[in-house]
């Protein structure tokens, strides 16, 4: 079932298009990341899915129906530029927000001192911002972004700026989160953390959507048909049959092994690759080699610029 | 609607419970008696200088040549405890013009043979003279050469010292029904000068509030989570909203310590200073604000005392109580209108370093007011006065001037409903730019910019 959904997405400002007949659409549950070179156009659909500008044209549908200003107490969202008001209390601060949000104080409150009890921050409900490190900031910031329990929550380059420590952290409330029934977008540059939590993406570039979908049918598509092999010890290419059928690619030999990309050109299957390698010599490992998404963000973008 | 009185909440709370906030409170009535008390007390000290001045009195001289006989003035010119003559007959005035700081006198008057006839005397120092002493001087002479022409004309001096009369007068007031209230001009000046000075400073304190409130949400970027749960406009007008509270309290706390104060203080002035009235303290002052030189020291009037007493328990309570309604009326309208201006400004703005090609348009208006009420403080129902009580930049400061002079009802309402109309008009224009401005950064923004802002759609 999809929770939102934009649909044909236009929005221009004075200079420029920010962005093109972009639509995307997000199942429930989904771990969704929105991808793009800086300037694609992101931070303004995140702006539009919250309600703080609105597009040119196009729709957008949150929950089945159109969206409007009620459901902003079912979205969270954490912005790539973070503040807070540095002279407030900590404590104040967060039941100030969450307020705005919609919760009552007494629900907020309750809200509140669980999460401060699972980070172990309760120390800091009387601390000045100011006086909180940047990291601890963070976690507050993380705080106020989920507390009102959104169905939908939106992070804007959430891992930038954070340490290790709290990137780890994050990512374990985001499937935490997940698993409790909430959808996740988030906008990263950070590619591994894609691979690592998203479902879905959708790549943006200079205004438009060139790449959507589930991740992993994106990675079988981007598949360009590589294998890396390593034998143990000699590796006589001589011994290797149907040769015409594929390239070898950086080969490595060592006293103990021998590694290579192989790269098939002709409809090969991959058992029929194994057995015609098995002759040559002590097969130690076969991989297909599928694309990282790093890779297929370069490639895909080079692509539509040219 | 509701989210509008949470910002409001926050807003006001975090100002009101600021130390400098508590320490204005205080320190405002103290500083309002200060202003009060201060440039009397200090005019009079200035005068405890010790002074001799030297004279040289030429009236003696015959066909240019020096005589036996004193001058007209040897010993007749009036002196103070401070101020004091020094005669030298036939002196020629060059023997004391080389390395004249190292003599004893403080300046030389020189008096001219034919002063008479001439009204005109010299007087020469290493320093330039204070007014008093050269009022002092001009006076001393002017009264003793009047009394020599009198005496010329054969008019006897004591019958002129009986004849002598200041006149005081006393006003009253009339209302619609004829009945009669004693009033004062001086007061009606003073409450009118400090009330629009007050107007013209809150309007700048808490329309600066807002503006730094303004940029420090978009420095710290604080404004962007808060917008995903509110619009920009309920922002804006919760905090302006909120700000204005702030002002009113800060206002309402002032009244009640300055009533206190002036209590306490009007006791002990009676004291220390003798005859001298609270009420003469108060004219010198407004007198002095508005550029009224006075020739004399306002002569201790021992009804003063009383007289001010009277004054302020007849001052009409409906009359104060429309003072201070006006008062409230005119500053929250001003503000609003001002500080709706000041919103828009920290919104287009990345710091408070850019934000001096903004301030000019909206400083001007309020300067002028103040340079205008000072005028026309004299002339409330003149032209100028009129037309810049119903313009609603300057209206807010001069409006408030003239309220304590009665001007008719019908421009108090034209006024305060054009106020009305032009701070809904800045608000709304300033919500557009606001709305915009806070998202954006790094732009150098331009008015041709803000315009465009104003044209986007909603």
């Amino acid at each position: 079932m999809e929770i939102f959904s934009a649909r044909n997405i236009v929005k221009r400002f004075a200079t420029q298009t920010a962005l093109d007949d972009v639509s995307i659409s997000v199942p429930e549950q989904c771990i969704f990341g929105l991808l793009g070179p800086n300037g694609a156009g992101k931070t303004t659909l995140i702006r539009i899915i919250n309600q703080i500008t609105a597009p040119d044209t196009g729709e957008l549908y949150f929950k089945g129906e159109r969206l409007r200003s009620s459901h902003i107490g079912m979205i969270g969202y954490l912005p790539e530029e973070r503040g807070l008001y540095k002279k407030m209390k900590v404590g104040e601060q967060c039941l100030y927000l969450a307020q705005l949000k919609g919760l009552t104080k007494n629900d907020a409150l309750r809200k509140l001192k669980y999460w401060f009890e699972k980070f172990e921050i309760q120390s800091w409900w009387n601390k000045k911002v100011e006086e909180l490190s940047k990291g601890m900031q963070q976690k507050v910031q993380f705080i106020i972004t989920v507390l009102h329990e959104p169905a939908l929550l939106i992070f804007d380059e959430p891992f930038s700026g954070f340490d290790p420590i709290n990137v780890n952290l994050l990512k374990e409330e985001i499937l935490d989160i997940r698993k409790k029934g909430a959808t996740i977008i988030f906008s990263t540059h950070n590619m591994e953390s894609v691979e690592e939590l998203c479902d879905n993406i959708t790549l943006i570039n200079r205004a438009k959507c060139i790449l959507d979908g589930n991740i992993n049918s994106i990675r079988e598509r981007y598949k360009s048909n590589l294998y890396q092999v390593t034998f143990h010890g000699r590796f006589d290419k001589s011994m290797v049959k149907l040769s015409g059928d594929f390239e070898f690619f950086e080969e490595k030999k060592s006293e103990d092994k021998y590694s290579a990309r192989i790269k098939l050109t002709n409809g090969l299957t991959t058992n029929e690759l194994v057995s015609a390698l098995l002759p040559a010599g002590e097969l130690c490992s076969f991989n297909e080699i599928i694309p990282s998404m790093r890779d297929i963000f370069i490639n895909v973008v080079k692509e539509t610029e040219e | 609607m509701n989210k509008i009185l949470i910002i409001i909440k926050r807003e006001y709370l975090t100002r009101v419970r600021k130390k400098s906030f508590i320490i204005m409170t205080i320190i405002g009535p103290l500083l309002m008696g200060a202003l009060f008390v201060v440039p009397v007390w200090l005019a009079q000290k200035e005068d405890q200088e010790e002074r001799t001045i030297a004279v040289i009195d030429e009236t003696n001289k015959v066909d240019n040549q020096y005589s036996d006989v004193h001058g007209l003035f040897y010993k007749k010119l009036p002196e103070t405890p401070y101020t004091k003559f020094e005669y030298l007959p036939n002196t020629p005035l060059d023997s004391l013009r080389k390395n004249f700081s190292n003599s004893k006198y403080y300046g030389v008057l020189f008096i001219p043979s034919n002063v008479v006839t001439s009204n005109r005397a010299e007087f020469f120092s290493s320093k330039e003279p204070t007014i008093d002493v050269k009022m002092f001087i001009s006076e001393s002479l002017s009264k003793e050469i009047q009394k020599q022409k009198m005496i010329a004309e054969k008019i006897d001096v004591q019958i002129l010292e009986k004849v002598k009369t200041n006149i005081g007068v006393n006003t009253f007031v009339w209302d619609a029904s004829g009945a009669e209230k004693k009033s004062s001009t001086e007061l009606a000046m003073g409450i009118g000068y400090i009330s629009s000075f007050m107007i013209y400073i809150f309007i700048f304190m808490y329309g600066a509030q807002v503006m730094r409130g303004v940029i420090e949400e978009k420095t710290s970027r604080i404004v962007e989570v808060i917008v995903s749960s509110v619009r920009p406009f309920q922002l804006m007008m919760g905090k302006i909203i909120g700000v204005a509270m702030v002002g009113v309290t800060q206002f309402m706390l002032w009244i009640v310590l300055t009533i206190g104060i002036v209590f306490i203080a009007q006791g002990v002035m009676q004291n220390k200073l003798g005859n001298e009235s609270v009420k003469s303290i108060v004219s010198q002052d407004v007198m002095t604000g508005a550029g009224i030189q006075q020739a004399q020291s306002v002569k201790a009037d021992e009804s003063g005392m009383g007289e001010m007493k009277e004054i302020f328990a007849g001052y009409d309570p409906r009359k104060m109580t429309k003072i201070i309604f006006c008062f409230l009326f005119f500053f929250l309208g001003g503000y609003l209108l001002y500080g709706s201006l000041f919103a828009a400004i920290g919104s287009a703005v990345d710091g408070e370093a850019d934000t001096q090609q903004f301030m000019m348009p909206i400083t001007i208006p309020l300067i002028l007011s103040i340079i205008v009420m000072i005028s026309a403080i004299k002339s409330p129902d003149g032209p100028i006065a009129f037309w810049f009580s119903i313009i609603p930049f300057t209206s807010p400061i001069l409006m408030m001037a003239r309220i304590p002079f009665d001007p008719p009802a019908w421009q108090i309402g034209l006024s305060a409903l054009l106020l009305i109309i032009t701070f809904v008009g800045t608000t709304w224009l300033a919500g557009k730019i606001y709305r915009t401005g806070i998202l954006m950064y790094g732009k150098k923004v331009s008015y041709g910019e803000l315009w465009k802002w104003i044209k986007y759609k909603s």
